[in-house]
């Protein structure tokens, strides 16, 4: 089974939802970052989501958008990010999960990626900007590693395609929250308990709601209808405001 | 080959939430483009509203200055100014149809922009254009037209501030206004279906550009086609129907910038990599690393990192030659095209002009049908600062 699920699955067990915080990689900064990392990581992480930056992240809103754009700015690319993390490797607790856009991975070369990712420790990978139509060549490199391509689904996702996404998914659904890019926001459509069901229904693996999540008591009423949670644009403004890491992860535990 | 690729190019790069939308727009376009409905009302509209057919247009003094026969397809004289137009009322009676009521672009020099917001007009829809800060204050004329004829204006700050930006806010607001809103793309690039959709509106040119042609000159076909290339919707209309005759040279001109070493160009033919941008994999200006690069071009329709991936295709077979010209040479053309023959053209058009006058030796005795992709009003701001 892939570490993701494990991880997720361990903190259900204890009756409480996974926890899937996102940072961008380098953020703040380079040396700043790991002690983030491993402060998300004590305070209880399932899954940590690193973000590869990227110069056009269409389905990033403002925050990350410039939390990303910094860090490219400070020269942070796959990398640095591949070897700083097999340095590290076998350090965290929590699965690690690569987050991006395609173009960065592709000039890197998908099997060197894969590769790297396996010698990294990391398990899993989200490309933001690849449907299921393009992915077959994607998990082709990746699945010789053991790392999977973790599916994101949303409000207009049909029942079929959630099923086309469902096919030989491991690790967890990403159930996007909103028709929108990332970002805070101060309520969460009411549509999402139905199709988020649905989701329940069509996969076998654990569904993690994202986007738009700041606080725990905004999943109070999706509760049995989702395994974790991810957050990003509030763990990224809670840090630019010169708080820990560890703080922000206080309510949640 | 696989659904939506030419050859190696194309694709459906996109985030899951705009599939939806892009297979409802493929599904429309099976549906309701062959409809009598559809063709008539289209037809129609080229016809009272745009002036199709554009004129092919002679031009006696250039083609005695260079010796060779310099032939224009006037795309300049469409109602808004540019070829633009074609797409933009094909795609809005589409959404139309579709019971869409809002329709959304990105634009860069502005005449995409504007020929939405003249559809949306006609069409009555909503128009939301976002255009990059650089673009808005460059093409202030084109801004004040789709201000005047109602469109709603986005700014957009990020980035490099033009069109490539422009986009991808765009799609950000596409991504959470999908339901009564279509993005009207407003070039052959993009994720499917719309290099082909753009492609499918565009074509008109080649095709009357092609049968005036031969009736003006006894069934000959020209030597040379040459079209600029931003994302290159005028120039796969101006080759689309030439492809078949293999022995017409199809001549694509990208934007070489200030030409100057290590400056920055828009010509991701000639100098790009494969990659990823905006929904499809074809030739883009990138690091390494894969991040984009800036564009340059004196001509904002032209600044752009990326181009359709047809384009991409017809360079890798060879069926397309692509080659670049600088913004002296371009600015030249525009010069040189309103002295010699009282035509104004657009930035971009100039530089598929600046082919022909920089390979007057090489085309002597040739035919050349250069595409005219638009009027040059619109940059006589721009051309104010420098000349
Ligand atoms: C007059 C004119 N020509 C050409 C272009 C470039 O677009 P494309 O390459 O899609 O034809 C533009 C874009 O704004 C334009 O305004």
């Amino acid at each position: 089974m892939n570490p993701m699920q494990i991880k997720i699955e361990e903190a259900n067990k204890q009756g409480k939802v996974g926890l899937i915080p996102f940072l961008p990689a380098g953020f703040p900064n380079r040396e700043q970052f790991w002690k983030e990392l491993a402060e998300l990581d004590a305070a209880g992480a399932s899954v940590i989501e690193i973000g590869m930056p990227f110069s056009d992240p269409v389905a990033d809103g403002p925050v990350v958008e410039k939390a990303s754009l910094k860090c490219l700015e400070d020269g942070i690319n796959l990398e640095w990010i591949l070897t700083e993390l097999k340095k590290r490797k076998g350090q965290f607790k929590a699965a690690l999960l690569l987050m991006g856009y395609l173009n960065p991975v592709y000039q890197y070369g998908l099997d060197t990626f894969a590769a790297d990712c396996e010698a990294a420790g990391v398990s899993g990978l989200i490309i933001a900007d690849m449907p299921h139509e393009e992915s077959q060549f994607v998990k082709d490199a990746l699945t010789p590693h053991g790392i999977s391509l973790v599916p994101l689904v949303g409000l207009n996702t049909t029942r079929e395609r959630m099923k086309l996404y469902a096919q030989g998914a491991q690790g967890f659904c990403y159930f996007v929250s909103v028709l929108g890019t990332t970002g805070q926001r101060e309520s969460l459509p009411a549509r999402i308990k139905e199709k988020l069901a649905e989701a329940k229904e069509v996969f076998d693996i654990p569904i993690a709601l994202g986007f738009g999540i700041k606080h725990p008591d905004q999943l109070k009423e999706f509760e049995g209808l989702m395994d974790a949670a991810v957050f990003g644009s509030a763990l990224i403004t809670h840090i630019q405001s010169g708080k820990s890491s560890d703080s922000f992860m206080e309510p949640w535990k | 080959m696989k659904k939506g690729y030419f050859g190696d190019f194309g694709g459906q790069f996109i985030p899951e939430l705009l599939m939806p939308p892009l297979i409802e727009l493929e599904e429309a376009m099976e549906s309701i483009l062959p409809t009598e409905e559809f063709q008539t009302r289209f037809t129609n509209m080229l016809k009272e509203n745009v002036g199709r057919p554009s004129a092919i247009t002679y031009c006696p003094n250039l083609s005695k200055d260079l010796g060779l026969d310099l032939w224009l397809k006037r795309e300049d004289l469409n109602h808004s100014g540019a070829h633009k137009i074609n797409n933009t009322l094909g795609q809005g009676l589409l959404a139309k149809m579709m019971g869409k009521d809002v329709l959304l672009a990105e634009t860069g020099a502005g005449m995409h922009g504007v020929a939405t917001t003249v559809a949306a007009a006609m069409l009555d829809m909503k128009a939301v254009i976002y255009m990059g800060a650089t673009d808005i204050v460059r093409q202030a004329p084109n801004v004040n037209r789709m201000r005047l004829m109602g469109a709603e204006i986005v700014s957009v700050e990020s980035g490099t501030k033009t069109l490539k930006d422009a986009i991808n806010e765009a799609l950000r607001r596409w991504l959470s206004d999908q339901e009564n809103t279509h993005y009207c793309f407003g070039t052959a690039a993009g994720p499917h279906p719309f290099p082909t959709l753009v492609r499918q509106f565009q074509q008109i040119i080649s095709k009357e550009a092609r049968q005036q042609f031969m009736d003006r000159n006894e069934g000959a076909l020209p030597d040379v086609v040459v079209a600029c290339v931003g994302g290159g919707s005028n120039a796969i209309g101006m080759f689309h129907n030439f492809i078949p005759d293999t022995s017409v040279k199809l001549v694509g001109v990208e934007a070489a910038g200030t030409g100057e070493p290590g400056c920055d160009s828009s010509a991701p033919l000639d100098h790009g990599t494969d990659g990823i941008l905006h929904g499809t994999l074809s030739k883009l200006l990138q690091t390494e690393d894969g991040q984009i690069m800036p564009s340059h071009s004196v001509a904002p329709g032209l600044d752009y990192p990326g181009v359709g991936p047809e384009h991409a295709h017809l360079h890798a077979t060879g069926r397309g030659t692509y080659v670049t010209i600088n913004d002296s040479q371009a600015i030249n053309a525009f010069k040189v095209l309103s002295r010699r023959e009282g035509i104004i053209p657009a930035l971009e058009s100039s530089h598929a002009v600046a082919y022909a006058i920089e390979n007057r030796d090489a085309l002597k005795g040739k035919s050349v049908l250069v595409c005219l992709s638009g009027r040059g009003d619109k940059d006589l701001g721009i051309l104010d600062q420098i000349l």
